[in-house]
C-alpha cells in the first residue's frame, strides 16, 4: 500500500515538473519578444521558491530574502567582472554566496521569535543593502554592477540580445531546481521541519535540536535563491542595489502568500501570477499600479486566505463533495 | 561643544517625533495584537490634509493640524470597520498582507487626489523662530515637538492605566473572552483604541514632518523604521517606546552628524544588536 502510494505521489511530481517545463517551453513560443521578462520571473520564482522553504515548510517569517538573492548575484557579477565567465560556473558561485550568506542570516534571525525575528530580517536586509551601497569598490554603490558578459553556455550557446539562451537555461535551472526541492521537501528532513513549523516544542520533546534544522533549511533556502541572483545577474547583465532591498523581499512574500503557503507550485504560481498583474497594471501609471495591487491583496486576505493555492483546494474539494456522490459506486 | 549640543537637541526632537507617531503603532500592536503595516499610511494622509488645507482653504498651523487629526480618524473609523476587525487575531502573516495592501491602496489614492509632489506644512512664525533658552538659541519647532511628546506620552500613561477606559482595554486584551462575558463591549473598546491610535498617528504625521517630510512614498519609506522602534522599545510598553525612540533617534542623529556617508548604517546595526540582546524589545511583557 505504501509502495503504491508512494509511487503515485512519483507520478504526480513527474507530470508536476513536466507541466512546468511545457509552460515554461510555451511562454517561449507565445512570448519572443518578452523573454527578459520571462528570464525575471523564473529569477524571481527561484527567489519564491527559496522564501516557501522557510516560510512555508519552517514557519520562520522573514522580510529580507532579497538579502540571500543579492548576495548571489553581486558574487556572480563580481566573479564574471574578474575573469571567471563561465555562466555554470558562475551559477555555483552565486548558489554559493547565496549558502554563505543564509548560513549568517539564519544564524542571527533564529535567535529570535515572532516579531523580533520579523524585525531582524528587516534590519539584515536594510544593512545588506546600506553595505552593498557603501562598498562601491566592489558593488559599484548605486550605480551597480555593469559591463560584464558571460561567455557562451557549454562553450557554444552565446547569449543573445533577445534572451533566448538566458531564458531556456534559467528554465532548466528552474525545472533542475525544482527536482532537487520536491526530494528536499519529502525527506525525512523536511517532514522534520514541518514538524518543526507545527509544534516545536514537541519537536524538541521527542530529541530533535531545532535550531540546527532549521540553520540548515536557511543554508539551503539561500542556495536557491543566490542561483535566483546568479540568473538574473547573468540575464540582464547588470546587478543594482534593487537585489538586495526591502522592496523585493516584501514583493516575494506577498507572490508566496498569494500563491499559497506551503506547496512549491504555490510558489511558482504566485510569482507569476504577481510578475502578471504587476507588469499589465504598471503600464498604465505607478500609483495606479500601486492601488491595483493594494486592491489584490486586500482582496486575497478577504476571499482566499490560503491563497490561490488554497482556493484551488477548495473548490476542488467542493467539486469533488458535490460529484463524489453520485460518481462513486 | 556646539557640536555636542545641537545632536542633542536634534537627536531628542527626532526621537519625540518618532515616538509620537510610532506610539499609536505600539498600541496597536503590543495591546490589540495587530502589525498594522499601514501606521505610517495613516500619518501620510494626515500630512496631504493638513498641507491641503493650509494651501487650498488658506487654514492655519493649528486649524490644518486639527483638521488633519479629525479627517485621519474618519477615513481610520470605516477601515477598522470593514477591514481591521477581520484580521483581528490572525496570523502575523496575514496581518502584514493586509496592511501592506491597505498601505499601496493609501498611496495610490492620496496620490491620485493631492498629486505626486512633495507636500510642505508651513510653520506659523511663533514656531519658525528661535526661541532664547538663555545660553543658547533653539528653534522654536523643535520645543514644540519635544512638547507635544511629553504631553502625548504623559497622557497615554493616565489614559491606560488611571481611566476606567484604561482598564477595559488591558482587560479585554489579557482575555477578551472573559472581558465580554463580564460586559465589557470589546469592539468598541477596539474601535476606540483603533481611533486614538490613528489620531496619534495623524499628530506625530504633521508635527513631525519637519524630520520626516511628507512626500509620496512616505508610507512605504517609514514603515520600516516605525517597525523597527515599536519592536524595540517591546510592544505595548509606553515606557519602552519612549527609550527606544530617544536611544535610536540619538543613534540615527550622531551617526548622520559624524558620518553623514554611512545613511542608515548605524541604525540598522544597532538594531540587530538591541534585538539579539533584548529579544523582545527595551521593556516588552511576555506574551
Amino acid at each position: 500500500m505504501a509502495g503504491t502510494r508512494a509511487g503515485s505521489s512519483l507520478v504526480r511530481d513527474a507530470a508536476g515538473v513536466a507541466a512546468i517545463a511545457a509552460i515554461g517551453a510555451a511562454g517561449y513560443w507565445l512570448f519572443p519578444d518578452n523573454l527578459a521578462l520571462l528570464t525575471r520571473v523564473i529569477a524571481v520564482a527561484l527567489l519564491a521558491l527559496s522564501l516557501d522553504l522557510v516560510v512555508g515548510y519552517c514557519g520562520v517569517a522573514t522580510l529580507g530574502h532579497a538579502t540571500l538573492f543579492g548576495a548571489g548575484a553581486y558574487a556572480a557579477g563580481m566573479a564574471c567582472l574578474r575573469g571567471v565567465t563561465e555562466p555554470m560556473t558562475l551559477v555555483l558561485i552565486g548558489a554559493a554566496a547565496g549558502a554563505a550568506a543564509g548560513l549568517v542570516m539564519g544564524a542571527v534571525m533564529l535567535r529570535a521569535h515572532g516579531l523580533a525575528q520579523l524585525v531582524l530580517s528587516i534590519a539584515i536586509v536594510q544593512l545588506a543593502h546600506e553595505a552593498a551601497n557603501k562598498a562601491s569598490a566592489f558593488t559599484g554603490g548605486s550605480d551597480g554592477l555593469a559591463g560584464f558578459s558571460p561567455s557562451p553556455l557549454f562553450g557554444t550557446f552565446a547569449f543573445d540580445l533577445w534572451g533566448r539562451t538566458a531564458y531556456l537555461f534559467g528554465l532548466a535551472l528552474l525545472v533542475g531546481v525544482f527536482v532537487v526541492l520536491k526530494f528536499v521537501v519529502a525527506s525525512p528532513f523536511g517532514m522534520l521541519c514541518r514538524g518543526i513549523k507545527e509544534d516545536p516544542v514537541r519537536i524538541r520533546a521527542m530529541g530533535a535540536f531545532v535550531f540546527p534544522v532549521l540553520l540548515k533549511m536557511f543554508v539551503i533556502s539561500g542556495a536557491v535563491a543566490g542561483t535566483g541572483g546568479a540568473l538574473a545577474a547573468l540575464s540582464t547583465q547588470v546587478v543594482g542595489l534593487d537585489s538586495v532591498s526591502f522592496e523585493l523581499s516584501a514583493n516575494a512574500l506577498v507572490m508566496l502568500v498569494l500563491g499559497g503557503l506551503g506547496s512549491l507550485y504555490g510558489a511558482l504560481v504566485g510569482t507569476v501570477v504577481f510578475m502578471g498583474f504587476e507588469h499589465t497594471v504598471s503600464a498604465v501609471n505607478p500609483f495606479h499600479w500601486m492601488t491595483m495591487v493594494g486592491a489584490l491583496l486586500i482582496a486575497v486576505v478577504l476571499v482566499a486566505p490560503g491563497g490561490l493555492g488554497g482556493l484551488a483546494g477548495r473548490l476542488r474539494a467542493a467539486v469533488r463533495g458535490a460529484g463524489g456522490g453520485r460518481g462513486r459506486p | 561643544m556646539q557640536t555636542v549640543f545641537s545632536i542633542a537637541i536634534d537627536a531628542f526632537a527626532y526621537g519625540m517625533a518618532l515616538f509620537i507617531i510610532c506610539i499609536g503603532l505600539s498600541l496597536t500592536m503590543g495591546l490589540m495584537r495587530v502589525v498594522n503595516l499601514a501606521h505610517g499610511a495613516f500619518a501620510m494622509i494626515a500630512g496631504y490634509i493638513a498641507s491641503y488645507a493650509q494651501r487650498e482653504l488658506g487654514a492655519g498651523y493649528a486649524a490644518a493640524l486639527l483638521l488633519a487629526i479629525l479627517g485621519t480618524v474618519a477615513v481610520s473609523i470605516p477601515l477598522e470597520r470593514f477591514l481591521y476587525r477581520r484580521i483581528y487575531g490572525s496570523p502575523q502573516l496575514t496581518q502584514v498582507l493586509m496592511t501592506i495592501g491597505i498601505t499601496f491602496c493609501v498611496i495610490g489614492i492620496t496620490n491620485f487626489f493631492f498629486g505626486p509632489t512633495l507636500k510642505t506644512i508651513a510653520l506659523p512664525a511663533s514656531l519658525s523662530t528661535p526661541v532664547d533658552l538663555g545660553f543658547r538659541a533653539v528653534a522654536g519647532h523643535r520645543l514644540f515637538v519635544m512638547a507635544c511628546g511629553l504631553v502625548v506620552a504623559a497622557g497615554l500613561w493616565f489614559l491606560i492605566e488611571r481611566t476606567a477606559f484604561g482598564i477595559r482595554l488591558r482587560a479585554t486584551v489579557d482575555n477578551a473572552g472573559m472581558a465580554d462575558a463580564l460586559g465589557v463591549r470589546t469592539q468598541a473598546v477596539y474601535a476606540v483604541s483603533f481611533a486614538i491610535a490613528m489620531g496619534l498617528a495623524a499628530l506625530g504625521g504633521v508635527v513631525g514632518a519637519e524630520f520626516l517630510p511628507i512626500e509620496p512614498y512616505y508610507a512605504l519609506r517609514y514603515m520600516v523604521t516605525f517597525l523597527v522602534v515599536v519592536s524595540v522599545g517591546g510592544a505595548g510598553s509606553i515606557p519602552g517606546a519612549l527609550l527606544a525612540c530617544l536611544v535610536l533617534g540619538a543613534i540615527d542623529t550622531t551617526g548622520r552628524y559624524l558620518m553623514p556617508d554611512f545613511g542608515n548604517f548605524f541604525f540598522y546595526a544597532a538594531v540587530i544588536a538591541i534585538v539579539c540582546v533584548f529579544p523582545r524589545g527595551f521593556l516588552g511583557r511576555a506574551q
